[in-house]
């Protein structure tokens, strides 16, 4: 059990600031994910924690030990790769064997033919085989270790990519965007099997992925990371629930939380359009108020009683467990994106204007700055406007 | 029987368009087509006739003399020694300039500078023309007023007649047929390296792999593979096809001591005008070099390619 210490790293590509000032902890065994928008630096993060990329500044330390100055090799990590990066020429028995041969046999005993003759040989090479295969039959590829990848499918490459990685019992696993060639009912399924593997291990895993799905569903931590920053570190519930900056808000949740312009009055109250939002703030002046599509209260126009924000209904989308209404605000023009339930397709008005109000205790405050912004709950909603929450 | 007739017609529409696309494909195709049989089919052809006849250039006629060139050619000692001439010198400089293209292209991906200036420098005596450079070459070797018999001299070694003794002509030329092949070679091996996937080395970083003779055995030699296939034959052909060196620095030189199978053919066919049998020598010549392409191909893709 090792845990993982960056401290305030540092990488340029040119001008681009790929990494800036990152800084991360990883308890031994934890499972934290790097999630951003492609070319946010995560995936330069994760080669310099591997040795394969060498940072400007900061440090790097695997279980206490400072490993900034050691090249990959010596750093006792492994790694997928999203092109799974199999050796083409060896077999899957091969491929999985690599690791435990460079660290098991001397240069000498590597040699074709005459290494057997060397003392000690045999036995190691026994014991490679023997973890080799125990290594297979836990990820289900005893019977195809001898075949070469071209002769595999994506997901069992996977697996020997896999394999590869937890045959020599690293201090840490780094995790490439592993699943991102799989196709989709494959990657739901591998998610879960990466996870087991993780709490197997006991090894500590950096997860890298654009995919929030992945980010949400499979780890202990998520790191938002953007523009060479990391935004926010915080368990799935609290960087969906309660975002720090809003572009965590906007990049975690799908589809995307709505954004208003919101107005904070003299009086303390967050108002969109005029209309208070049920959110009371210290801060004055303009803001942006975000709401969450699970999050909005639709219904028909007259039933709100001049409360709420009117909206009319351009396009329902039915993704089977729920509906997507995608609607513009009357009185400014923005557009919001509520999830509601298929079975309120019905109550929504023939002549599709609607007015929503923000589920109680919902909604999130930031400033101009797109940090967030304190703010508490004011009054509850009046019973019977409710369609759905 | 209106409706019959357009019955009939609709069946007959696709014949009828079908006819005019092969048409059409045959009229595009024509050109090539033509320049194949003109250029490559008709003249192998009347080579392989011209072989087994005693055809001279300018004769009014032939005469058919059956395998009687071949068994001549077996018995002809300075066609044998042209064979062994010829395959002394592909087993030289195969070989050498396979290796020293892939250790040169080695180097330079690995360095960090001048990848361009090192690869135009070495693979200008591609683009040079032979002929001409033979004359730097003459000059270079020669026995008493040439720079590397003097530059030998300075260090106390007594130089040899490189390209005029019988010991020596074989392997200077074969030196020079290196220089020529090595920079072609070294292209193609950078070409090869550059299509290596990073991701590989990476991996094998992680897996442990630490030297660079590890990294060279576990990823770059087997990715190679289909380039180096490719290398080793268009390098055994262009040694095979050794001819404007011999023909312009030794005629086959010394008392045939550099006499090459593309040499012998020259003189026989266009110095002693005796074309069939001339063809019959280009005949084994392109039959031999067949063979040797299949059988390097049967070997070695099996090796090569992963699928």
């Amino acid at each position: 059990m090792a845990g993982v210490t960056i401290a305030s790293l540092h990488k340029r590509f040119g001008a681009v600031r790929a990494v800036d000032d990152v800084s991360l902890d990883l308890s031994p065994g934890e499972f934290v994910s790097l999630v951003g928008p492609s070319g946010c630096g995560k995936t330069t993060l994760m080669r310099i924690v591997a040795g394969l990329e060498r940072a400007e500044g900061g440090t790097v330390s695997i279980a206490g030990r400072d490993v900034t100055g050691l090249r990959g090799a010596d750093r006792n990590v492994a790694m997928v790769f999203q092109s799974y990066a199999l050796y083409p020429h060896m077999t899957a028995r091969q491929n999985i064997a690599l690791p435990l041969v460079m660290r098991r046999l001397g240069a000498r005993q590597r040699l074709p033919l005459v290494g057997r003759a060397w003392p000690g040989t045999r036995a190691a090479l026994a014991g490679i085989e023997a973890d080799v295969i125990a290594t297979a039959e836990s990820l289900g590829l005893g019977h195809l270790l001898d075949r070469k990848p071209a002769q595999l499918s994506g997901g069992q490459r996977q697996r020997v990519a896999l394999g590869r990685a937890i045959v020599r019992r690293p201090d840490v696993f780094l995790m490439d965007e592993p699943l991102s060639n799989l196709d989709a009912a494959l990657r739901v399924q591998t998610r879960k099997e990466i996870v087991d593997l993780h709490r197997r291990a006991g090894a500590s895993t950096i997860y890298v992925t654009h995919d929030q799905a992945e980010a949400l569903t499979m780890s202990d931590r998520v790191a938002v990371m953007m523009a060479g920053r990391i935004l926010q570190v915080a368990n799935p519930t609290a960087v969906y629930d309660d975002p720090r900056d809003l572009r965590v808000a906007r990049f975690i949740g799908s589809p995307r939380i709505n954004t208003l312009a919101a107005e904070i009055g003299a009086d303390g109250l967050v108002r969109v359009a005029g209309q208070a939002m049920g959110l009371a703030a210290s801060a004055r002046g303009a803001h942006v108020y975000a709401l969450r599509p699970e999050h909005l209260v639709l219904a028909p126009a007259p039933l709100m009683q001049g409360r709420g924000l009117a909206a009319r209904v351009e396009h329902v989308e039915f993704l089977g467990e729920a509906l997507l209404v995608h609607a513009r605000l009357t009185a400014t023009g923005e557009d919001v994106v509520a999830r509601i339930a298929p079975e309120d397709r019905n109550r929504l008005p023939a002549d599709g204007v609607v007015g929503f109000v923000a589920a109680p205790g919902r909604g999130l405050l930031f400033g101009a700055d797109e940090a967030r912004v304190a703010a508490v709950p004011t009054a509850p909603m009046p019973a019977g406007a409710r369609v759905h929450g | 029987m209106a409706e019959a007739a357009t019955i009939a017609q609709t069946r007959a529409a696709p014949a009828r368009r079908h006819a005019g696309e092969t048409a059409v494909a045959w009229l595009l195709a024509a050109p090539a087509t033509l320049a194949y049989v003109a250029m490559i089919l008709v003249p192998s052809l009347a080579l392989v006739v011209l072989a087994f006849t005693d055809y001279e250039l300018g004769a009014p006629g032939f005469r058919w003399v059956g395998l009687g060139n071949f068994t001549e050619l077996m018995a002809d000692r300075g066609f044998l020694r042209s064979v062994a001439n010829t395959a002394l010198y592909v087993l030289f400089v195969a070989p050498v300039s396979v290796a020293l293209g892939l250790a040169i292209a080695l180097l330079i991906e690995g360095g960090r500078r001048g990848r361009a200036l090192f690869r135009a420098l070495f693979f200008l005596p591609v683009v040079s023309l032979t002929v001409a450079m033979a004359t730097a070459w003459s000059y270079i070797l020669h026995p008493t007023i040439g720079p590397l018999n003097a530059l030998l001299r300075a260090v106390g070694i007594d130089g040899a007649n490189w390209l005029g003794d019988s010991g020596t002509v074989l392997l200077s030329l074969g030196l020079i047929g290196i220089w020529e092949n090595a920079g072609f070679n070294l292209v193609l091996f950078l070409a090869g390296l550059t299509a290596i996937p990073r991701d590989l080395y990476a991996a094998a970083e992680m897996d442990g792999v630490k030297s660079a003779w590890d990294r060279f055995v576990t990823v770059t030699w087997p990715m190679l593979g289909p380039t180096t296939l490719f290398v080793v034959i268009i390098t055994t052909v262009r040694a095979i096809r050794v001819f404007d060196t011999v023909a312009t620095l030794t005629q086959g030189g010394p008392n045939k001591a550099s006499e090459v199978i593309l040499f012998t053919m020259y003189t026989e066919g266009f110095s002693f005008f005796r074309m069939g049998y001339s063809a019959a020598i280009t005949l084994l010549f392109l039959v031999a070099v067949t063979v040797l392409m299949l059988v390097q191909n049967r070997l070695i893709d099996r090796r090569v390619h992963y699928g």
